[in-house]
C-alpha cells in the first residue's frame, strides 16, 4: 500500500483570477507522472490536500470534473498561511497534491433523479465539478431535470462566470444566477439572496428530486427552512461540510462531528444524517 | 502455550545477548525526570523493572511525540526542489521490555486507528511491526488503576508477545506468540517451566493483583443511549468547570492518538513532522475563517470524554477507548476524573434497563 501522506508531484499549469477582487484564484495542475493521474481517479464532490513544502497542506474541493482529462483544477480563497503563499505561486512551479479524499456526492443514488444544485459564494467548486460531470454528453441522459441556483454578493464575485453564462444558454439545464445587489444596469439575471430565489425557483419536492446545498453558514441557515417548507425530506437534502483538517484520511482525529469524520465519512452528508450528529462544524 | 523460567541472575545476560538482533526499549529514569519513561536503552543500560508506573505511557515506542514524515528542499537549483522524501528510519526488530499490560492493550486500540482497510499509516505500522512486546504483569496496582473494568487488567495478555510474572528469584515467562518465542530464543531463555504448576502460580498472583484494584467504571448502559442525548446532557459545564485545557490528560494517555502535521524549514531545507496534538487545545479545530466548532473549553472537554466513552464505543463496538491505567487521573492538575465522568454518562437519563411500569 502506498504512503497515504505522500503527495503526487504536480506542476502549476495555469493560474487565473477567479473573482474580480482577486480573493480567489483558480489553479490548474498537471501531474508530473502520467500514471499518477490515473491513480488520482476521482468523482465529483471529493477533495484533495494541496501540499506546499515549507508551509503545509490544505484540503480543497476538486473543481474539475472527472470527465475533464489531462489536468485537475482547484479554486482557492486567500485566507491564511498556505492559501496566501499559494496565491503568489505561478505557472511552472512544482508542488504536490494527495487524494482523492473523502466521499463524493451519491451519484449512484442520484441517477434517474431531478437534481437541484444550490450554491453560494465560493462554495461552488465541487458543484461546478458536478455540473460539468452531469452535462457531459455521456452522462446527461442519466439525469432528469437539472436546476442550478447560484448566488454571490455581486456579479464580480461569481465563480466560473463564463461557464455560468454558457450554461444559461442551454436548454438541458435550468440556471438561476443571482446576486445580492449590483449597480450594473445591464445585469440580466436575478437579484436577491439565495434562499429567496430558492423559494421562487426551486422545483416542487418530489420523491425523485434531490437538492445539493453548499454555501456559507448564513446561506445554509436560511435555505434549509425554505427547502423544508417546499417539502424536501431530510434524506433528499445533501450537503458538503468543512472542518479544519490535517491528515484527510481519518487518522489525526480533529475533523469529527460526533463519531463521523468529515474527511473520511464525509465531506458529503444528507441532512438526515447530520440530524443525528452534534453538528460541530 | 510455552512457560519459561528465567532466573534473575540470567536476566541482564539474556537482555544483552538479545541485543545482537534487537534494539531494546524499556522504562528507565532519564535526567530531570522523577519517574521512568520508555526509552531506547543504551548499550549497557538495563530496564528498571522495579519502577512504579511511568508518567507517560509506552505509546511513544510506536508513536513518537515528534516524528519525521518527510524531508524536503526548496532550493530551486536542486532537481528535488519541493519533492517530499520519506527518510530511511531504523525499523530493525525492537523489543519493548517491561511494558505494562494496559499499555499493550492500548496499542491494539491505536492499531484500529492507524491500520485500517482503507489506509495504513506507514510510520505507525512499520514501527509496530518491528516491535516485540515483553510485558510485565503488575503485582501492586496503583490506587487509580481501574484496568480490570476496561477489558484489560494487571495480568492481561492483550497485545503482548510475552507476559513476565515476577516470582521474586525468577520470572515466569508465558510465551504468547511466535514473535515472543523468537525473542526468548535470542535472549537464550529456554528453560521450560512445569507448565501446569506455573499456570497455577500465575493464576494465584493474578487473583491477588486484581483484588488490589479498588476502583472501576461501568459503561454497560452508554451504548444504548443516543449520542445527542449524552452530548446535550446537563453535566458538561460542571465536568469542565475547573479544566484549564492544559492537555496533560491526552499526552499521558496510552490510547489518545490525535496528531498534527507541521512543516519546519531552516534556510532551504526542512522537515514535515507529525506531532502529538490534543483535542483540549482551541487550535485543534479552529477554521481559517476564525470560526471554531469547539470554541469553548466545555466543548473540548466534552469532545475528549465523548470520543473515549461514546463515539469509539459506537464506532467499533469493542469497549471504550480507555484501558484504565489511571494516568490522566493522577496527572490532572485539577483532579478531573474520567471514572466520575463515565459514571455520569452511564447513569444519565432514563435507565434503559429499567422495567416499564
Ligand atoms: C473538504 C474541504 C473542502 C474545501 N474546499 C475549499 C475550496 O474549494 N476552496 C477554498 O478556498 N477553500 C476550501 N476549503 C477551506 C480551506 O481548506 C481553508 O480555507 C484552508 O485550509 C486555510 O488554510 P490557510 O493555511 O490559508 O489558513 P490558516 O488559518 O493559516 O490555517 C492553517 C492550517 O489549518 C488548517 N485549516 C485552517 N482552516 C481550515 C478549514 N476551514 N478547513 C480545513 N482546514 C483548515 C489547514 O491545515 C491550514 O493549512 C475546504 C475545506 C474543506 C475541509
Ligand atoms: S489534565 Fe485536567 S486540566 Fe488539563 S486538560 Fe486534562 S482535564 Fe483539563
Ligand atoms: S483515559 Fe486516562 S485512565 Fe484511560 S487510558 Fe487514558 S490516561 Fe489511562
Ligand atoms: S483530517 Fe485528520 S481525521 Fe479528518
Amino acid at each position: 500500500m502506498q504512503n497515504p501522506y505522500e503527495p503526487y508531484p504536480v506542476r502549476i499549469d495555469e493560474v487565473t483570477d477567479a473573482t474580480e477582487d482577486k480573493s480567489l484564484k483558480t489553479f490548474r495542475f498537471v501531474f508530473e507522472n502520467p500514471e499518477d493521474e490515473e491513480k488520482f481517479s476521482y468523482r465529483a464532490g471529493q477533495f484533495a490536500e494541496l501540499s506546499v513544502t515549507g508551509l503545509g497542506e490544505i484540503p480543497i474541493g476538486i473543481a474539475s470534473s472527472p470527465t475533464e482529462k489531462g489536468f485537475v483544477m482547484f479554486t482557492v480563497f486567500r485566507v491564511g498561511k498556505v492559501t496566501s503563499y499559494l496565491h503568489n505561486m505561478t505557472a511552472g512551479d512544482l508542488m504536490g497534491i494527495r487524494g482523492p479524499l473523502g466521499n463524493c456526492y451519491p451519484w449512484d443514488l442520484l441517477e434517474g433523479k431531478n437534481i437541484v444544485i444550490i450554491g453560494g459564494g465560493f462554495a461552488f467548486t465541487t458543484l461546478r465539478s458536478s455540473i460539468v460531470y452531469m452535462l457531459d454528453p455521456a452522462n446527461r441522459p442519466k439525469f432528469k431535470d437539472i436546476h442550478v441556483i447560484y448566488g454571490a454578493r455581486n456579479p464580480g464575485l461569481l465563480l466560473y462566470r463564463d461557464e455560468l453564462y454558457d450554461w444559461e444558454q442551454r436548454d438541458d439545464i435550468h440556471m438561476h444566477i443571482t446576486v445580492d445587489g449590483t449597480d450594473d444596469p445591464d445585469w440580466k439575471y436575478n437579484t436577491g439572496f439565495v434562499p429567496t430565489i430558492t423559494e421562487q425557483k426551486a422545483p416542487a419536492a418530489d420523491k425523485d428530486t434531490y437538492a445539493i446545498v453548499c454555501g456559507p453558514p448564513i446561506m445554509i441557515k436560511f435555505t434549509l427552512p425554505v427547502l423544508e417548507t417546499l417539502g424536501y425530506p431530510h434524506d433528499q437534502i445533501i450537503m458538503s461540510l468543512e472542518n479544519r483538517m490535517k491528515c484527510g484520511i481519518g487518522m489525526c482525529g480533529r475533523c469529527n462531528i460526533g463519531k463521523e469524520l468529515v474527511c473520511k465519512d464525509g465531506p458529503v452528508f444528507t441532512l438526515a444524517q447530520l440530524n443525528h450528529t452534534p453538528r460541530e462544524y | 502455550m510455552e512457560m519459561i523460567k528465567i532466573d534473575k541472575k540470567d536476566w541482564n545476560k539474556g537482555l544483552d545477548r538479545s541485543r545482537k538482533t534487537y534494539r531494546l526499549v524499556g522504562p528507565v529514569k532519564r535526567a530531570g525526570e522523577d519517574l521512568a519513561g520508555f526509552y531506547e536503552l543504551a548499550d549497557k543500560e538495563h530496564p528498571d523493572m522495579g519502577a512504579a508506573d511511568t508518567v507517560l505511557s509506552a505509546k511513544s515506542v510506536v508513536y513518537p511525540q515528534t516524528e519525521v514524515m518527510f524531508r524536503y528542499t526548496t532550493d530551486k537549483n536542486s532537481p528535488d526542489c519541493n519533492r517530499l522524501k520519506r527518510p530511511a528510519a531504523d525499523y530493525s526488530p525492537r523489543a519493548v521490555i517491561g511494558i505494562r499490560p494496559y499499555d499493550a492493550a492500548a496499542i491494539l486500540m491505536l492499531k484500529k486507528n492507524f491500520d485500517t482497510p482503507d489506509y495504513r499509516d506507514p510510520y505507525w505500522c512499520d514501527a509496530y511491526e518491528a516491535c516485540t512486546f515483553v510485558g510485565l504483569a503488575v503485582d501492586a496496582p496503583s490506587s487509580t488503576d481501574f484496568s480490570t473494568s476496561t477489558g484489560s487488567g494487571p495480568f492481561s495478555e492483550k497485545g503482548l508477545d510475552v507476559l513476565l510474572v515476577d516470582m521474586a528469584g525468577h520470572y515466569l515467562a508465558k510465551v504468547l506468540t511466535d514473535k515472543g518465542a523468537a525473542y526468548m530464543k535470542a535472549a537464550g531463555w529456554q528453560r521450560a517451566a512445569d507448565a501446569k504448576a506455573a499456570a497455577q502460580q500465575i493464576e494465584k498472583k493474578k487473583k491477588a493483583a486484581e483484588a488490589l484494584i479498588v476502583s472501576s467504571v461501568s459503561f454497560d448502559k452508554i451504548a444504548r443511549k443516543s449520542i445527542l442525548d449524552l452530548y446535550k446532557a446537563d453535566f458538561w459545564d460542571d465536568v469542565a468547570f475547573s479544566c484549564i485545557n492544559c492537555g496533560t490528560c491526552t499526552y499521558v494517555c496510552p490510547t489518545c492518538w490525535c496528531f498534527d502535521i507541521q512543516d519546519e524549514s531552516k534556510g532551504k531545507t526542512g522537515v514535515r513532522y507529525k506531532n502529538w496534538d490534543s483535542c483540549m487545545y482551541p487550535l485543534f479545530s479552529l477554521h481559517g475563517s476564525g470560526h471554531n466548532p469547539r470554541g469553548t473549553k466545555t466543548m473540548r472537554a466534552r469532545q475528549r470524554f465523548m470520543h473515549k466513552l461514546k463515539y469509539f464505543l459506537d464506532k467499533y463496538d469493542d469497549g471504550i477507548m480507555c484501558v484504565g491505567c489511571g494516568r490522566c487521573v493522577r496527572s490532572c492538575p485539577v483532579n478531573i476524573d474520567i471514572r466520575r465522568v463515565c459514571e455520569l454518562m452511564n447513569r444519565y437519563g432514563p435507565d434503559p434497563d429499567a422495567c416499564a411500569v
